[in-house]
Protein backbone atom coordinates (compact mmCIF):
# COMPACT_ATOMS: atom_id res chain seq x y z
CA UNK A 1 0.00 0.00 0.00
CA UNK A 2 2.06 2.84 -0.90
CA UNK A 3 5.42 1.58 0.08
CA UNK A 4 7.26 1.48 -2.82
CA UNK A 5 11.02 0.93 -2.27
CA UNK A 6 12.35 2.82 -5.27
CA UNK A 7 10.36 5.57 -4.68
CA UNK A 8 12.61 6.62 -2.12
CA UNK A 9 16.07 8.39 -3.69
CA UNK A 10 18.79 6.08 -2.38
CA UNK A 11 20.97 7.40 0.40
CA UNK A 12 24.83 6.94 0.55
CA UNK A 13 25.61 5.02 3.05
CA UNK A 14 28.29 7.52 5.16
CA UNK A 15 28.92 9.02 8.31
CA UNK A 16 26.09 9.73 11.02
CA UNK A 17 27.00 12.74 12.09
CA UNK A 18 26.72 13.96 15.91
CA UNK A 19 22.71 13.89 15.65
CA UNK A 20 22.19 10.18 14.23
CA UNK A 21 24.84 9.03 16.33
CA UNK A 22 22.48 10.32 19.15
CA UNK A 23 19.92 7.95 18.29
CA UNK A 24 17.11 10.51 18.91
CA UNK A 25 16.22 11.58 15.54
CA UNK A 26 15.71 8.40 14.31
CA UNK A 27 13.94 7.09 17.53
CA UNK A 28 11.49 9.97 17.57
CA UNK A 29 10.94 9.66 13.59
CA UNK A 30 10.00 5.54 14.57
CA UNK A 31 7.53 6.25 17.42
CA UNK A 32 5.95 8.70 15.06
CA UNK A 33 5.73 5.68 12.64
CA UNK A 34 4.69 3.88 15.15
CA UNK A 35 1.78 6.28 16.23
CA UNK A 36 0.39 6.26 12.98
CA UNK A 37 0.04 2.78 13.01
CA UNK A 38 -2.39 3.24 16.61
CA UNK A 39 -3.83 6.54 14.96
CA UNK A 40 -5.25 4.77 11.54
CA UNK A 41 -6.96 2.29 13.25
CA UNK A 42 -6.97 -0.26 10.54
CA UNK A 43 -6.70 -4.12 11.79
CA UNK A 44 -6.03 -7.33 9.86
CA UNK A 45 -7.66 -9.12 12.22
CA UNK A 46 -10.98 -10.72 11.65
CA UNK A 47 -12.72 -11.86 15.44
CA UNK A 48 -12.38 -15.15 13.72
CA UNK A 49 -15.46 -17.35 15.29
CA UNK A 50 -18.03 -14.24 15.27
CA UNK A 51 -16.72 -13.41 11.76
CA UNK A 52 -15.77 -15.04 8.67
CA UNK A 53 -13.81 -14.23 6.06
CA UNK A 54 -15.35 -15.49 2.69
CA UNK A 55 -13.93 -18.36 0.82
CA UNK A 56 -11.48 -17.63 -2.13
CA UNK A 57 -13.02 -18.71 -5.71
CA UNK A 58 -11.19 -22.58 -6.00
CA UNK A 59 -10.67 -22.75 -2.48
CA UNK A 60 -9.84 -26.55 -1.71
CA UNK A 61 -11.57 -28.13 1.08
CA UNK A 62 -13.29 -31.01 2.16
CA UNK A 63 -14.35 -33.19 -0.15
CA UNK A 64 -17.68 -34.06 -1.66
CA UNK A 65 -19.05 -36.89 -3.66
CA UNK A 66 -21.97 -35.90 -6.24
CA UNK A 67 -24.70 -37.26 -7.59
CA UNK A 68 -26.68 -37.66 -10.92
CA UNK A 69 -30.20 -36.24 -11.20
CA UNK A 70 -31.73 -39.66 -10.54
CA UNK A 71 -30.09 -39.31 -6.80
CA UNK A 72 -27.52 -41.81 -7.11
CA UNK A 73 -24.18 -41.11 -6.84
CA UNK A 74 -22.03 -40.64 -10.15
CA UNK A 75 -19.15 -42.51 -9.10
CA UNK A 76 -18.14 -45.85 -11.12
CA UNK A 77 -15.27 -47.01 -8.84
CA UNK A 78 -12.69 -46.51 -11.78
CA UNK A 79 -10.28 -45.40 -9.30
CA UNK A 80 -8.59 -42.71 -11.06
CA UNK A 81 -8.26 -40.72 -8.19
CA UNK A 82 -7.02 -43.08 -5.78
CA UNK A 83 -4.33 -43.56 -8.41
CA UNK A 84 -3.24 -40.27 -8.56
CA UNK A 85 -3.79 -39.08 -4.71
CA UNK A 86 -0.22 -38.37 -4.00
CA UNK A 87 -0.97 -38.80 -0.04
CA UNK A 88 -2.70 -42.19 -0.65
CA UNK A 89 -5.62 -41.18 1.35
CA UNK A 90 -8.84 -42.85 -0.94
CA UNK A 91 -9.66 -46.14 -0.38
CA UNK A 92 -12.37 -47.51 -2.78
CA UNK A 93 -13.69 -51.10 -2.98
CA UNK A 94 -16.10 -51.73 -6.42
CA UNK A 95 -19.27 -53.49 -6.60
CA UNK A 96 -20.88 -54.12 -9.98
CA UNK A 97 -23.51 -51.29 -10.16
CA UNK A 98 -27.53 -52.65 -10.46
CA UNK A 99 -28.07 -50.09 -13.07
CA UNK A 100 -27.43 -50.51 -16.97
CA UNK A 101 -25.69 -47.62 -17.87
CA UNK A 102 -22.46 -48.57 -15.81
CA UNK A 103 -20.69 -51.52 -14.81
CA UNK A 104 -19.20 -50.61 -11.39
CA UNK A 105 -20.53 -48.15 -8.24
CA UNK A 106 -18.29 -47.95 -4.95
CA UNK A 107 -19.24 -50.23 -2.05
CA UNK A 108 -16.88 -48.52 0.21
CA UNK A 109 -15.73 -45.26 -0.59
CA UNK A 110 -13.21 -43.71 2.10
CA UNK A 111 -10.93 -40.44 2.04
CA UNK A 112 -8.83 -40.65 5.26
CA UNK A 113 -8.94 -36.31 5.98
CA UNK A 114 -6.01 -36.46 7.97
CA UNK A 115 -3.70 -37.60 5.68
CA UNK A 116 -5.19 -35.59 2.56
CA UNK A 117 -3.30 -32.73 1.33
CA UNK A 118 -5.91 -30.89 -0.42
CA UNK A 119 -4.28 -30.57 -3.79
CA UNK A 120 -7.18 -31.36 -5.59
CA UNK A 121 -6.06 -33.42 -7.64
CA UNK A 122 -9.07 -36.00 -7.26
CA UNK A 123 -10.95 -33.59 -8.70
CA UNK A 124 -8.79 -33.44 -12.10
CA UNK A 125 -8.44 -36.77 -12.66
CA UNK A 126 -12.46 -37.62 -11.98
CA UNK A 127 -13.87 -38.50 -15.39
CA UNK A 128 -17.73 -38.15 -14.58
CA UNK A 129 -17.34 -34.90 -11.90
CA UNK A 130 -18.08 -37.46 -9.37
CA UNK A 131 -15.55 -35.90 -6.40
CA UNK A 132 -15.13 -32.58 -5.87
CA UNK A 133 -13.65 -30.35 -3.03
CA UNK A 134 -16.10 -27.75 -1.38
CA UNK A 135 -15.18 -24.88 0.50
CA UNK A 136 -15.45 -26.70 3.79
CA UNK A 137 -12.29 -26.65 5.96
CA UNK A 138 -13.44 -26.14 9.56
CA UNK A 139 -14.93 -29.68 10.99
CA UNK A 140 -13.61 -30.46 14.27
CA UNK A 141 -13.57 -34.29 15.32
CA UNK A 142 -12.40 -36.26 18.76
CA UNK A 143 -11.06 -38.93 17.27
CA UNK A 144 -8.70 -39.63 14.09
CA UNK A 145 -11.33 -42.70 13.04
CA UNK A 146 -13.78 -39.29 12.54
CA UNK A 147 -11.68 -38.11 10.11
CA UNK A 148 -12.17 -40.72 7.86
CA UNK A 149 -15.27 -39.75 5.79
CA UNK A 150 -16.77 -43.24 4.31
CA UNK A 151 -19.72 -42.79 1.06
CA UNK A 152 -22.20 -41.71 3.33
CA UNK A 153 -20.92 -38.78 4.92
CA UNK A 154 -18.92 -37.58 1.49
CA UNK A 155 -22.07 -37.66 -0.01
CA UNK A 156 -23.63 -35.68 2.26
CA UNK A 157 -21.03 -33.09 2.18
CA UNK B 1 -8.83 13.66 58.57
CA UNK B 2 -5.08 15.56 57.67
CA UNK B 3 -4.96 15.58 61.99
CA UNK B 4 -5.75 12.49 62.82
CA UNK B 5 -3.10 11.11 60.15
CA UNK B 6 -0.98 13.45 61.61
CA UNK B 7 -1.85 12.21 65.48
CA UNK B 8 -1.73 8.68 64.52
CA UNK B 9 1.69 8.09 62.81
CA UNK B 10 2.14 4.39 63.39
CA UNK B 11 -1.61 3.30 61.77
CA UNK B 12 -1.46 5.96 59.09
CA UNK B 13 1.66 4.52 58.50
CA UNK B 14 0.64 1.18 57.91
CA UNK B 15 -2.41 2.05 55.84
CA UNK B 16 -0.34 4.03 53.69
CA UNK B 17 1.86 1.01 53.02
CA UNK B 18 -0.88 -1.44 52.82
CA UNK B 19 -2.75 0.74 50.15
CA UNK B 20 0.41 2.03 48.02
CA UNK B 21 1.65 -1.72 48.28
CA UNK B 22 -1.66 -2.75 46.67
CA UNK B 23 -2.15 -0.25 44.54
CA UNK B 24 1.01 -0.92 41.88
CA UNK B 25 -0.11 -4.60 42.54
CA UNK B 26 -3.49 -4.09 40.85
CA UNK B 27 -2.11 -1.68 38.19
CA UNK B 28 0.47 -3.99 36.80
CA UNK B 29 -2.37 -6.72 35.55
CA UNK B 30 -4.04 -3.18 33.66
CA UNK B 31 -0.57 -2.54 32.82
CA UNK B 32 0.01 -6.00 31.12
CA UNK B 33 -3.38 -5.74 29.55
CA UNK B 34 -2.66 -2.26 27.89
CA UNK B 35 0.84 -3.25 27.04
CA UNK B 36 -0.63 -6.31 24.84
CA UNK B 37 -3.43 -3.87 23.58
CA UNK B 38 -0.97 -1.43 22.69
CA UNK B 39 1.37 -3.64 21.19
CA UNK B 40 -1.40 -5.16 18.99
CA UNK B 41 -2.59 -2.03 17.59
CA UNK B 42 1.08 -0.92 16.49
CA UNK B 43 1.22 -4.00 14.92
CA UNK B 44 -2.30 -3.77 13.15
CA UNK B 45 -3.91 -6.42 14.70
CA UNK B 46 -6.95 -6.24 17.81
CA UNK B 47 -4.90 -8.05 20.51
CA UNK B 48 -7.21 -9.61 23.28
CA UNK B 49 -10.49 -9.09 23.29
CA UNK B 50 -12.49 -12.25 24.16
CA UNK B 51 -12.25 -12.68 28.17
CA UNK B 52 -14.55 -10.43 29.65
CA UNK B 53 -15.76 -7.03 28.65
CA UNK B 54 -13.17 -5.95 25.37
CA UNK B 55 -10.83 -8.44 26.83
CA UNK B 56 -10.35 -6.59 30.49
CA UNK B 57 -10.08 -9.53 32.23
CA UNK B 58 -7.32 -11.48 30.29
CA UNK B 59 -4.85 -10.87 33.06
CA UNK B 60 -6.99 -12.26 35.39
CA UNK B 61 -7.41 -15.83 33.34
CA UNK B 62 -3.07 -15.27 32.76
CA UNK B 63 -2.72 -15.10 36.81
CA UNK B 64 -5.04 -18.73 36.94
CA UNK B 65 -3.29 -20.16 34.37
CA UNK B 66 -0.10 -19.19 35.87
CA UNK B 67 -1.47 -20.43 39.43
CA UNK B 68 -2.18 -23.73 37.49
CA UNK B 69 1.01 -24.44 36.14
CA UNK B 70 3.58 -27.11 37.51
CA UNK B 71 6.00 -25.39 39.24
CA UNK B 72 9.21 -27.03 37.90
CA UNK B 73 12.04 -26.88 39.37
CA UNK B 74 15.39 -28.59 36.57
CA UNK B 75 17.78 -30.52 38.00
CA UNK B 76 21.79 -29.43 39.27
CA UNK B 77 19.56 -25.63 40.28
CA UNK B 78 21.16 -24.51 43.46
CA UNK B 79 17.98 -24.40 45.24
CA UNK B 80 18.08 -21.80 47.99
CA UNK B 81 19.23 -19.00 45.53
CA UNK B 82 16.51 -20.20 43.05
CA UNK B 83 13.92 -19.42 44.79
CA UNK B 84 15.25 -16.47 46.08
CA UNK B 85 15.59 -14.72 43.00
CA UNK B 86 12.38 -13.86 42.06
CA UNK B 87 11.92 -12.30 45.11
CA UNK B 88 15.11 -10.18 45.46
CA UNK B 89 13.83 -8.63 41.94
CA UNK B 90 10.68 -7.32 42.80
CA UNK B 91 10.83 -6.55 46.50
CA UNK B 92 13.69 -3.70 45.57
CA UNK B 93 11.16 -2.12 43.01
CA UNK B 94 8.29 -2.39 45.23
CA UNK B 95 10.52 -0.62 48.39
CA UNK B 96 11.67 1.73 45.74
CA UNK B 97 8.19 3.36 45.52
CA UNK B 98 7.19 3.80 48.80
CA UNK B 99 9.45 6.87 48.84
CA UNK B 100 8.11 8.31 45.92
CA UNK B 101 5.46 10.51 46.68
CA UNK B 102 1.88 9.83 44.90
CA UNK B 103 0.24 13.06 45.88
CA UNK B 104 1.07 15.81 48.16
CA UNK B 105 3.47 15.14 50.87
CA UNK B 106 1.76 11.20 50.79
CA UNK B 107 4.45 8.81 50.59
CA UNK B 108 5.12 5.60 52.91
CA UNK B 109 7.87 6.97 54.35
CA UNK B 110 10.32 9.85 54.02
CA UNK B 111 13.70 9.23 55.03
CA UNK B 112 16.36 11.39 55.08
CA UNK B 113 18.65 10.13 52.54
CA UNK B 114 15.74 10.52 50.27
CA UNK B 115 15.86 9.46 46.58
CA UNK B 116 19.56 7.96 47.06
CA UNK B 117 17.20 5.20 49.32
CA UNK B 118 15.42 4.82 46.22
CA UNK B 119 17.74 4.37 43.44
CA UNK B 120 20.52 2.27 46.35
CA UNK B 121 17.44 -0.20 47.29
CA UNK B 122 16.48 -0.30 43.35
CA UNK B 123 19.93 -1.25 42.43
CA UNK B 124 19.27 -4.42 44.73
CA UNK B 125 17.42 -5.71 41.81
CA UNK B 126 20.62 -7.08 39.82
CA UNK B 127 20.79 -9.60 42.78
CA UNK B 128 17.80 -11.12 41.83
CA UNK B 129 18.70 -11.39 37.71
CA UNK B 130 22.08 -11.83 37.77
CA UNK B 131 21.28 -14.78 41.13
CA UNK B 132 18.27 -16.37 38.94
CA UNK B 133 20.63 -16.96 35.71
CA UNK B 134 23.43 -18.15 38.12
CA UNK B 135 21.16 -21.02 40.20
CA UNK B 136 19.29 -22.16 37.18
CA UNK B 137 22.22 -24.07 35.87
CA UNK B 138 21.64 -23.03 31.83
CA UNK B 139 23.74 -21.40 29.87
CA UNK B 140 21.19 -19.10 28.55
CA UNK B 141 20.51 -18.15 31.99
CA UNK B 142 23.94 -17.60 32.86
CA UNK B 143 24.36 -15.41 29.82
CA UNK B 144 21.80 -13.46 30.25
CA UNK B 145 22.28 -13.08 33.98
CA UNK B 146 25.48 -11.41 33.60
CA UNK B 147 24.36 -9.47 30.49
CA UNK B 148 22.06 -7.70 33.40
CA UNK B 149 24.49 -6.82 36.17
CA UNK B 150 27.07 -5.40 33.31
CA UNK B 151 24.14 -3.43 31.90
CA UNK B 152 22.59 -2.56 35.07
CA UNK B 153 26.06 -1.65 36.76
CA UNK B 154 26.87 0.49 33.76
CA UNK B 155 23.71 2.49 33.30
CA UNK B 156 23.08 3.00 37.44
CA UNK B 157 26.07 5.20 37.11
CA UNK B 158 24.28 7.56 34.19
CA UNK B 159 21.09 6.78 36.01
CA UNK B 160 22.50 8.47 38.94
CA UNK B 161 24.45 11.37 37.70
CA UNK B 162 21.32 12.43 35.44
CA UNK B 163 19.45 12.61 38.59
CA UNK B 164 21.72 14.20 40.55
CA UNK B 165 21.32 17.06 38.37
CA UNK B 166 17.42 17.51 38.96
CA UNK B 167 18.70 16.72 42.85
CA UNK B 168 21.05 20.00 42.46
CA UNK B 169 18.79 22.48 41.28
CA UNK B 170 16.23 21.86 44.24
CA UNK B 171 19.34 21.09 46.84
CA UNK B 172 17.70 18.64 48.17
CA UNK B 173 17.62 14.65 48.01
CA UNK B 174 13.73 15.52 49.59
CA UNK B 175 11.56 14.44 46.75
CA UNK B 176 8.42 16.63 48.25
CA UNK B 177 11.05 19.63 47.89
CA UNK B 178 12.37 18.85 44.66
CA UNK B 179 8.59 19.02 43.55
CA UNK B 180 7.72 22.19 45.49
CA UNK B 181 10.78 23.87 43.72
CA UNK B 182 9.44 22.30 40.22
CA UNK B 183 6.38 24.23 41.54
CA UNK B 184 8.73 27.42 42.40
CA UNK B 185 10.78 27.92 38.90
CA UNK B 186 9.43 25.69 36.15
CA UNK B 187 9.62 21.36 35.67
CA UNK B 188 13.18 19.87 35.46
CA UNK B 189 12.88 18.63 31.99
CA UNK B 190 12.89 22.58 31.24
CA UNK B 191 15.46 23.66 32.89
CA UNK B 192 17.64 19.91 32.59
CA UNK B 193 16.73 18.88 29.38
CA UNK B 194 20.03 16.66 28.65
CA UNK B 195 19.50 15.19 32.30
CA UNK B 196 16.18 14.29 31.73
CA UNK B 197 16.35 12.34 28.46
CA UNK B 198 19.66 10.71 30.18
CA UNK B 199 17.60 9.78 33.19
CA UNK B 200 14.60 7.99 30.55
CA UNK B 201 17.08 6.65 28.51
CA UNK B 202 18.86 4.67 31.81
CA UNK B 203 16.22 3.73 32.93
CA UNK B 204 14.95 1.90 30.33
CA UNK B 205 18.39 0.32 30.49
CA UNK B 206 17.51 -0.12 34.68
CA UNK B 207 14.00 -1.92 34.15
CA UNK B 208 15.52 -4.40 31.37
CA UNK B 209 12.76 -2.97 28.61
CA UNK B 210 13.44 -3.06 25.10
CA UNK B 211 16.14 -1.30 23.55
CA UNK B 212 17.41 -2.90 26.45
CA UNK B 213 16.44 -6.21 27.33
CA UNK B 214 19.81 -7.82 26.52
CA UNK B 215 19.09 -9.85 29.67
CA UNK B 216 15.99 -11.38 28.38
CA UNK B 217 16.78 -11.51 24.62
CA UNK B 218 14.15 -14.10 23.30
CA UNK B 219 15.87 -14.58 20.08
CA UNK B 220 19.47 -15.19 21.57
CA UNK B 221 18.81 -16.09 25.26
CA UNK B 222 15.12 -17.66 24.92
CA UNK B 223 14.46 -16.02 28.06
CA UNK B 224 17.55 -15.47 29.49
CA UNK B 225 17.39 -15.46 32.96
CA UNK B 226 13.95 -16.74 33.60
CA UNK B 227 14.44 -19.43 31.07
CA UNK B 228 14.32 -21.94 33.65
CA UNK B 229 11.52 -20.61 35.53
CA UNK B 230 8.12 -21.76 35.47
CA UNK B 231 4.66 -20.71 37.49
CA UNK B 232 4.58 -18.12 39.75
CA UNK B 233 8.22 -17.87 39.87
CA UNK B 234 8.27 -16.74 36.54
CA UNK B 235 4.85 -14.39 37.36
CA UNK B 236 7.37 -12.65 40.51
CA UNK B 237 9.54 -11.72 37.78
CA UNK B 238 6.99 -10.59 35.64
CA UNK B 239 5.75 -8.70 38.52
CA UNK B 240 9.11 -6.86 39.19
CA UNK B 241 9.82 -5.77 35.87
CA UNK B 242 6.41 -4.12 35.49
CA UNK B 243 6.87 -2.84 39.26
CA UNK B 244 10.60 -1.21 38.34
CA UNK B 245 8.61 0.28 35.35
CA UNK B 246 6.11 1.60 37.56
CA UNK B 247 8.96 2.84 40.25
CA UNK B 248 11.23 4.01 37.56
CA UNK B 249 8.37 6.42 36.06
CA UNK B 250 7.08 7.61 39.22
CA UNK B 251 10.55 8.55 39.95
CA UNK B 252 10.59 10.74 36.23
CA UNK B 253 7.49 11.76 37.45
CA UNK B 254 8.78 13.29 40.26
CA UNK B 255 12.01 14.54 39.63
CA UNK B 256 11.45 16.13 35.96
CA UNK B 257 7.83 16.42 35.62
CA UNK B 258 7.07 18.11 38.25
CA UNK B 259 6.22 15.00 40.33
CA UNK B 260 2.32 16.01 41.95
CA UNK B 261 1.98 19.14 40.68
CA UNK B 262 0.73 20.49 37.74
CA UNK B 263 1.18 24.11 35.83
CA UNK B 264 -0.74 27.08 36.19
CA UNK B 265 -2.94 27.37 32.82
CA UNK B 266 -3.72 23.28 33.60
CA UNK B 267 -5.06 24.13 37.13
CA UNK B 268 -7.08 26.72 35.74
CA UNK B 269 -8.34 24.44 33.33
CA UNK B 270 -9.39 22.07 36.25
CA UNK B 271 -10.84 25.28 37.87
CA UNK B 272 -12.78 26.33 34.97
CA UNK B 273 -14.31 22.29 34.49
CA UNK B 274 -14.81 21.03 37.87
CA UNK B 275 -14.58 24.56 39.73
CA UNK B 276 -12.36 23.49 42.25
CA UNK B 277 -9.55 25.73 42.78
CA UNK B 278 -6.49 24.12 43.69
CA UNK B 279 -3.49 25.88 45.29
CA UNK B 280 -0.31 23.92 46.28
CA UNK B 281 -0.05 26.06 49.63
CA UNK B 282 -1.28 23.68 52.30
CA UNK B 283 -2.48 20.24 52.35
CA UNK B 284 -6.22 19.28 52.84
CA UNK B 285 -7.93 16.32 51.25
CA UNK B 286 -9.06 18.18 48.02
CA UNK B 287 -5.53 19.13 46.54
CA UNK B 288 -4.09 15.66 48.17
CA UNK B 289 -6.74 14.55 45.72
CA UNK B 290 -6.04 15.97 42.75
CA UNK B 291 -2.35 15.63 43.49
CA UNK B 292 -2.75 11.98 43.27
CA UNK B 293 -4.90 12.20 39.96
CA UNK B 294 -1.61 14.75 38.36
CA UNK B 295 0.77 12.43 39.51
CA UNK B 296 -1.41 9.39 38.25
CA UNK B 297 -2.20 10.68 34.66
CA UNK B 298 1.61 11.68 34.42
CA UNK B 299 2.60 8.19 35.43
CA UNK B 300 0.80 7.07 32.92
CA UNK B 301 1.89 8.53 30.25
CA UNK B 302 5.56 7.58 31.27
CA UNK B 303 4.01 4.12 31.00
CA UNK B 304 2.55 4.38 27.51
CA UNK B 305 6.12 5.63 26.87
CA UNK B 306 7.79 2.85 28.16
CA UNK B 307 5.52 -0.21 26.09
CA UNK B 308 5.29 2.34 23.38
CA UNK B 309 9.35 2.69 23.04
CA UNK B 310 9.51 -1.08 23.41
CA UNK B 311 7.57 -2.14 20.41
CA UNK B 312 8.76 0.24 18.38
CA UNK B 313 12.59 0.20 18.75
CA UNK B 314 15.07 -3.18 18.17
CA UNK B 315 17.59 -4.32 20.27
CA UNK B 316 20.56 -2.94 20.37
CA UNK B 317 23.71 -5.24 20.13
CA UNK B 318 25.67 -5.67 23.27
CA UNK B 319 28.89 -3.71 22.55
CA UNK B 320 27.06 -0.77 21.01
CA UNK B 321 25.01 -0.62 24.76
CA UNK B 322 28.15 -0.66 26.49
CA UNK B 323 29.47 1.62 24.59
CA UNK B 324 26.50 4.30 24.26
CA UNK B 325 26.46 3.57 28.04
CA UNK B 326 30.16 4.13 28.76
CA UNK B 327 31.24 6.35 26.30
CA UNK B 328 28.53 8.67 25.62
CA UNK B 329 25.71 8.40 28.86
CA UNK B 330 28.56 8.59 31.48
CA UNK B 331 30.70 11.76 29.87
CA UNK B 332 27.54 13.30 28.70
CA UNK B 333 26.21 13.31 32.20
CA UNK B 334 29.45 14.54 34.04
CA UNK B 335 29.66 17.06 31.62
CA UNK B 336 25.94 18.55 32.31
CA UNK B 337 26.72 18.03 35.83
CA UNK B 338 29.76 20.15 35.76
CA UNK B 339 28.05 22.87 33.84
CA UNK B 340 25.25 22.73 36.20
CA UNK B 341 27.40 22.99 39.57
CA UNK B 342 28.78 25.82 37.45
CA UNK B 343 25.77 28.04 36.90
CA UNK B 344 24.53 27.26 39.95
CA UNK B 345 27.18 28.84 41.60
CA UNK B 346 27.65 31.41 39.59
CA UNK B 347 24.15 32.58 39.94
CA UNK B 348 24.61 32.82 43.51
CA UNK B 349 26.92 35.19 43.48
Amino acid sequence: MGHDAHAEPEKKPGKLGLLGKAYLPAIAQGLLHTLGHIVKWDHNTLNYPDEKRAPFPGYRGEHRLTRDEQGREKCVACFMCSTVCPAHCIEIVAEEAPWPDREKRPKIFNIDMMRCIYCGMCEWACPCEAIELTEVFNIPVRTRAEKIYDKERLLSN
Amino acid sequence: MMEWFAENPVLSGIIKAVVLFAVPMQIVPGLIYFERRICAWIQDRKGPNRVGPIGALQPLADVVKLLMKEDIAPKGVDRAIYVLAPALVFIPSMLAFAIVPVGMDLQVFNPNSGVIFAITIGSFAVYGLSFGGWASNNKYSLLGGLRSSAQMISYEAALFLALMSALMMAGTVDLNVVVRDQIAHGWNIWRQPVGAVLFLVASFAETNRLPFDLAECESELIGGYHTEYTSMKFAMFFLGEYIAMITMSALMVTLFLGGWSMPTFLLTIVHDWFGVAISFDQVTLGTMFWSIVFFSAKTSALLFLFIWVRWTLPRFRYDQLMRLGWKVMIPVALANLAITATVIVLMED
